[in-house]
């Protein structure tokens, strides 16, 4: 499939420009690449590998290592529902549950339309608010069964799609350092001194 | 927005009536944007750190002792002073990749009050010669991104962040760094690791500390958000304020989510060293006490990975010298509360299913172990458990830690508590973390699990002897 169009290389040369290593950037352009595709997909991964010099098979090495990182086509709303303590405790189980019924698949499944991808997930640090869930990372506080089936319903009907972009868009702000404000970027090999500010005196 | 109710802004929050450090501006609705945190004495701790020698700006965190929030409580102060002399470049690394279970101030403290969290990290890269910073952002929290990201710009625009800062010789950058989903990466060393855009895995130790050896093989100082987020109100009042606040082992407030079965679960900042566990969850400018009119049946004190604790522990401080001889830890501020409907053996298993999930796969007593705790407990819940399971727990966990593992004492059962740390045989804490549920649910609760491995649900087909 796809490699990076050309203004998500624009993109990527900046986020790669903020790092002395243009390694850094692997998982900010992994990132980028399912934001463009929904997935991650193997054209993307060896095109990544060129713009940060990995291999594609280093690239794969880390993007399989993280959890938000698909490699198929999913829904274009991932509802992960957490299943760790504090959820448990306040009845996750009973919501997992529910939420096969109501979606008629089982967790890690796709709905039949292909919008709906409904996944077990750890702790989404909503702990007080449980159980939570989020859906393409944008949070649920409190769900209840009635509460679950109105997200899914206003999620088919489109009413929430100012507020939960696809999947695979995460932020979206991006950071931007404008070059005549940036304190500048080097390679640790460049720097050999301390810091100008560590003189001994005041800064201001 | 009335102090004692939950805030519309953010969820969860209770300010109450307290000394408040971080979280000053969380009941203000724009308490995010730059305008808001200016015209509320915003980037004055600043001002006022770089009319001072670095060195003396580093004196005074290190006199306030600011215990680091992330789980070790390793002082921020000492811990930039680890780095080696003369070597450059340095680097800050904040780590915002919160994912212990139960936990949640920093969510909170990037959403709520991203400038805060960003006049600290300059403040922490004038004090202690950092050249660059990178604030790396669990990646699942989108909300925190956004505003982080905004603030970021913002600030460069306004020239707080960048270039000669304040018109001063002090220049630094911030570059917003995300993650993607990997609760080892908290780790400081596997955090490095991810920045570096390799597979979040702890590095080998020694050296113990980033600070030696870290990003690019430079010294690198790793604080926590909430840690960070402390500067600012330090630079302003000074650390003499500060230690005013709270014990001499213990200053400052800290910020502690309490969640479970309580009638008011929530998120509080509270007096570090003198709240004890018992304020905090039965105490009326807290958590009310146990929901529906329950019974406490045990709590986690500190995070997912922490041995619990029982009722007897209630009156415990918030302090560290205290509850690590009780048998547990404070970690990263984090209560889970169990009434006496809990069932013990399933909690245990809901804990031991997250760490074997996130073992990382480096070392083998966490990445056998922690998967060989979570199937036994599995089968042991789903009532098909044997007596030499139980047993047969302990060994796995003795092949994570050697030796005694801390555990709380209990009048009931007539036992004595074993103090908290252990010995481990893995580089980092998820293999010990896999293993602390179960330990704690074995030793305070067997006949719980004793009662699911005697009393059969499934008939054998055959009887013994019957084929013949």
């Amino acid at each position: 499939m796809a490699r990076l169009t050309e203004e998500n290389v624009r993109l990527a040369q900046e986020i790669i420009s903020r790092y002395p290593r243009p390694r850094s950037a692997t998982i900010p352009l992994l990132h980028l690449a399912q934001e463009q595709d929904g997935y991650v997909t193997e054209d993307a991964m060896a095109h990544i590998g060129e713009l940060v010099g990995a291999s594609s098979a280093e690239v794969y090495g880390t993007a399989s290592f993280y959890e938000m990182f698909k490699f198929h086509p999913v829904g274009r709303y991932v509802i992960n529902i957490c299943g760790t303590m504090s959820c448990a405790l306040m009845g996750a189980e009973d919501l997992m549950h529910h939420a096969e019924q109501k979606l008629g698949v089982k967790m890690g499944g796709t709905t039949a339309d292909g919008l709906i991808t409904v996944e077990r997930a750890e702790c989404q640090a909503a702990c007080t608010e449980a159980p939570c869930l989020q859906t393409n990372y944008r949070y649920s506080f409190r769900v209840t069964p009635e509460s679950f089936d109105a997200l899914v319903d206003d999620l088919r009907a489109g009413r929430l799609n100012d507020e939960i972009p696809a999947h695979g868009v995460v932020a979206r702000v991006r950071q931007h350092i404008p070059a005549d404000k940036g304190a500048g970027v080097h390679a640790p090999e460049d720097v050999k001194a301390a810091p100008a500010w560590l003189d001994g005196k005041a800064a201001l | 927005m009335s102090a004692g109710g939950t805030n519309a802004f953010a969820p969860g929050f209770y300010a109450g009536d307290r000394p408040k450090v971080v979280t000053s501006r969380f009941e203000l609705e724009d308490s995010h944007t730059l305008q808001r945190y200016v015209a509320t004495g915003g980037y004055e701790g600043l001002r006022k750190a770089l009319a001072r020698p670095a060195t003396e700006v580093h004196d005074e965190v290190k006199s306030a002792t600011i215990l680091g929030r992330g789980g070790a409580g390793f002082p921020a102060g000492n811990k930039w002073a680890l780095t080696p002399a003369d070597v450059w470049p340095r680097y800050l690394v904040v780590n915002g990749d919160e994912s212990e279970p139960g936990t949640y101030k920093d969510r909170l403290l990037m959403e709520r009050d991203p400038h805060q969290l960003i006049e600290g990290c300059l403040i922490a890269c004038y004090a202690a010669g950092l050249s660059q910073c990178f604030l790396y952002i669990r990646g699942e929290m989108a909300l925190a991104q956004e505003r982080v990201a905004t603030a970021l710009n913002d600030a460069y625009a306004a020239g707080y962040v960048g270039k000669n800062i304040l018109g001063s010789k002090f220049s630094v950058d911030i570059v917003l760094h995300w993650g993607a989903g990997a609760y080892v990466v908290g780790e400081e060393t596997a955090l490095i690791e991810s920045l570096e855009g390799n597979r979040g895995m702890p590095r080998l130790k020694p050296p113990y500390f980033p600070a030696a050896i870290g990003l690019y093989g430079q010294p690198t100082i790793v604080n926590n958000v909430e840690t960070l987020s402390n500067l600012p109100w330090l630079m302003v009042n000074g650390a003499a304020a500060y230690t005013a606040i709270g014990t001499a082992t213990s200053p400052g407030t800290r910020m502690v989510a309490v969640s479970g079965h309580v009638k008011r679960p929530g998120v509080y900042e509270i007096i570090n060293g003198v709240t004890t566990f018992r304020d905090l969850l039965f105490g009326d400018e807290f958590c009310q006490g146990m929901r529906d009119g329950r019974t406490l049946k045990a709590f986690v004190p500190g995070g997912g990975s922490a041995p619990w604790f029982l009722p007897d522990q209630l009156d415990l401080p918030f302090e560290a010298s205290q509850v690590g001889p009780a048998g547990s830890m404070l970690g990263s501020g984090a209560i889970m509360v169990m009434d006496d409907t809990t069932d013990i053996p399933k909690a245990a298993l809901t804990l031991t299913r997250f760490y074997a999930h996130e073992s990382c796969g480096k070392c083998t007593p966490c990445r056998e172990g922690g998967t060989w705790l979570e199937r036994i407990l599995s089968r042991i819940v789903d009532g098909k458990g044997t007596d030499a399971d139980l047993d047969q727990l302990f060994e796995v966990g003795e092949s994570i830690c050697p030796g005694s593992f801390p555990h709380a004492s209990s009048e009931r059962l007539g036992l004595g508590a074993v103090p908290f740390p252990y010995r481990m045989n893995t580089i980092c804490f998820v293999g010990p973390s896999a293993y602390a549920p179960v330990n704690s649910a074995l030793v305070l609760f067997r006949e719980e699990f004793e009662a699911r491995v005697t009393k059969r649900t499934h008939i054998p087909v055959t009887a013994v002897g019957a084929a013949q």
